[in-house]
């Protein structure tokens, strides 16, 4: 059984240029979309207005319930649906993998980010809402500049640590054939028949940047917990 | 939306000749379950013993949990799913890496499939257990010391039997991500529930009955897991004491 570490050598450039640029790309824009839906998400969850929380919640279990390759598929057939729909046009619109990876990992993180934002506003006691209203401050000045920034800071490492979740979980866009870090090193690895080699490099990667990011996290929640 | 619904198809014969799609999903429905159930004795066991040590007061054993923790908890789970189906056979001796990649479908993609959730789910275990311990009064081990137990007798008598009933709500949803996570087995192969579902809309190009179908099974498998594990609760209740809340995390 030989192996060849070299087949890693000379493809890093495809591996990270193309790979890991997608993945990271995907994540952080997954994250910010997900975070700012979340939030709407949660709100609408707390709101007193039954309709609104309703539907926020059904949203949200319905993603929670359902396994995150299952919602890849959905939307990777669902998008060129809903953009004819948007667009007035009698065709599906062609969409490829990449656009329709950003609006899953968006509307599907959006659930999990709202659940944490959710209980980062309910830790916020209910006076400090009140003060606001006292002080003349409408719903949207009270949440803007009292409630979430402090349910955000509060909540940030958890965001964070799902944050590398997603960035992990990203790695399942391989079903629908795109390139992310693992599609690359799987199109090497199935070339050159370099299984091995490839998917332990793989590992090994993945593993030093959510292993340091966590770490990251832990300091930031040190921090945090001695300022408060 | 220019899309027509036909449902019918469900009950069209899929091409394998096994009988209907929905008779084809359901078998998926069979896979999924039995992927997570085995997956799940391996990771109760597992987590359940790496939790308990990573709280002693040994410190290389607590060193050695982490590390276990920390690897499985930092690699995707597809990527770790790619490490038990095409690396750990050529890694192991000759005779044994072809017997193993030699097995008849679906035993080939089913053990590694069940290794990999398991001691995957294991890690998140590992954590819940920890945590349950760690939530208990130190009084409680001093006490179990003061009688007279042994560190072993203590777990045993004092601690586990708190601490497992702490976690079983963060269980019931770890119980749900298993089975959730088993479907990330098809890309190995392993034709369970979401694989089926994708493999019915390959040959029947009825997209969304088919994922719609799938979604449904699931929800309703989740609402019998969340009802047992409710039940559970119910029965392992010590009176007197209150019940654990969720606290917010992280998941997928």
């Amino acid at each position: 059984m030989g192996f060849d570490f070299e087949v890693i050598g000379s493809s890093l450039p495809y591996l990270f240029k193309e790979g890991m640029t997608f993945t990271v790309t995907l994540t952080l824009l997954a994250m910010t979309g997900g975070i700012i839906f979340g939030t709407l998400l949660a709100m609408m969850r707390l709101s007193a207005f039954k309709p609104l929380s309703i539907l926020a919640g059904g949203y949200v279990n319905l993603m929670r319930s359902v396994p995150l390759v299952l919602v890849i598929f959905w939307f990777f057939f669902l998008v060129p649906y809903i953009g004819a729909w948007l667009t007035g046009a009698n065709q599906p619109v062609k969409v490829g993998a990449w656009f329709s990876a950003v609006v899953t990992f968006t509307m599907f993180e959006a659930a999990y980010y709202c659940e944490i934002m959710r209980a980062g506003i309910q830790s916020i006691p209910r006076g400090q809402v009140w003060a606001g209203y006292a002080l003349g401050l409408n719903y949207w000045q009270a949440m803007g500049q009292i409630v979430l920034p402090q349910a955000f800071r509060n909540m940030l490492p958890v965001l964070l640590t799902q944050t590398i979740i997603l960035f992990q979980d990203t790695s399942l866009v391989y079903v629908i054939s795109a390139t992310d870090f693992l599609g690359a090193a799987s199109k090497i690895a199935n070339r050159d028949y370099r299984l091995v080699e490839m998917y332990t490099f793989v590992a090994v990667v993945y593993f030093i940047i959510s292993y340091s990011l966590s770490l990251l996290v832990k300091r930031l929640q040190d921090r945090i917990a001695i300022i408060r | 939306m220019g899309y027509n619904w036909n449902w019918k198809v469900l009950l069209e014969t899929e091409p394998g000749g096994t009988g209907s799609y929905l008779q084809y999903l359901i078998v998926g429905l069979g896979w999924t379950l039995v992927t997570a159930l085995a997956a799940w004795v391996i990771a109760l066991a597992v987590g359940a013993l790496v939790g308990t040590l990573r709280t002693t007061p040994h410190p290389w054993v607590v060193r050695a949990g982490n590390l276990y923790v920390e690897i499985f908890r930092n690699v995707p789970l597809i990527v770790q799913m790619f490490l038990w189906f095409f690396v750990v056979p050529e890694l192991l001796p000759q005779a044994t890496g072809d017997w193993i990649k030699q097995m008849a479908p679906p035993w080939g993609m089913y053990i590694p499939a069940v290794l990999c959730l398991g001691i995957f789910t294991s890690v998140r275990i590992a954590e819940q257990v920890r945590a349950g311990i760690n939530s208990l009064p130190r009084g409680q081990r001093m006490a179990g010391t003061a009688l007279g137990l042994t560190l072993g007798q203590t777990y045993r008598y004092v601690i586990l039997p708190q601490a497992f009933r702490i976690i079983l709500p963060p269980l019931t949803s770890e119980s749900m991500n298993i089975i959730k996570n088993s479907s990330v087995a098809l890309t190995i192969g392993l034709l369970e529930l979401t694989g089926r579902a994708r493999a019915m809309q390959e040959f029947s190009f009825r997209v969304f009955e088919a994922f719609a179908t799938a979604t449904v099974i699931y929800l309703l498998t989740n609402l019998i897991v969340v009802l047992a594990m409710r039940a559970l609760e119910q029965k392992v209740r010590v009176p007197g004491l209150i019940a654990a809340g969720n606290a917010p995390q992280a998941g997928h």
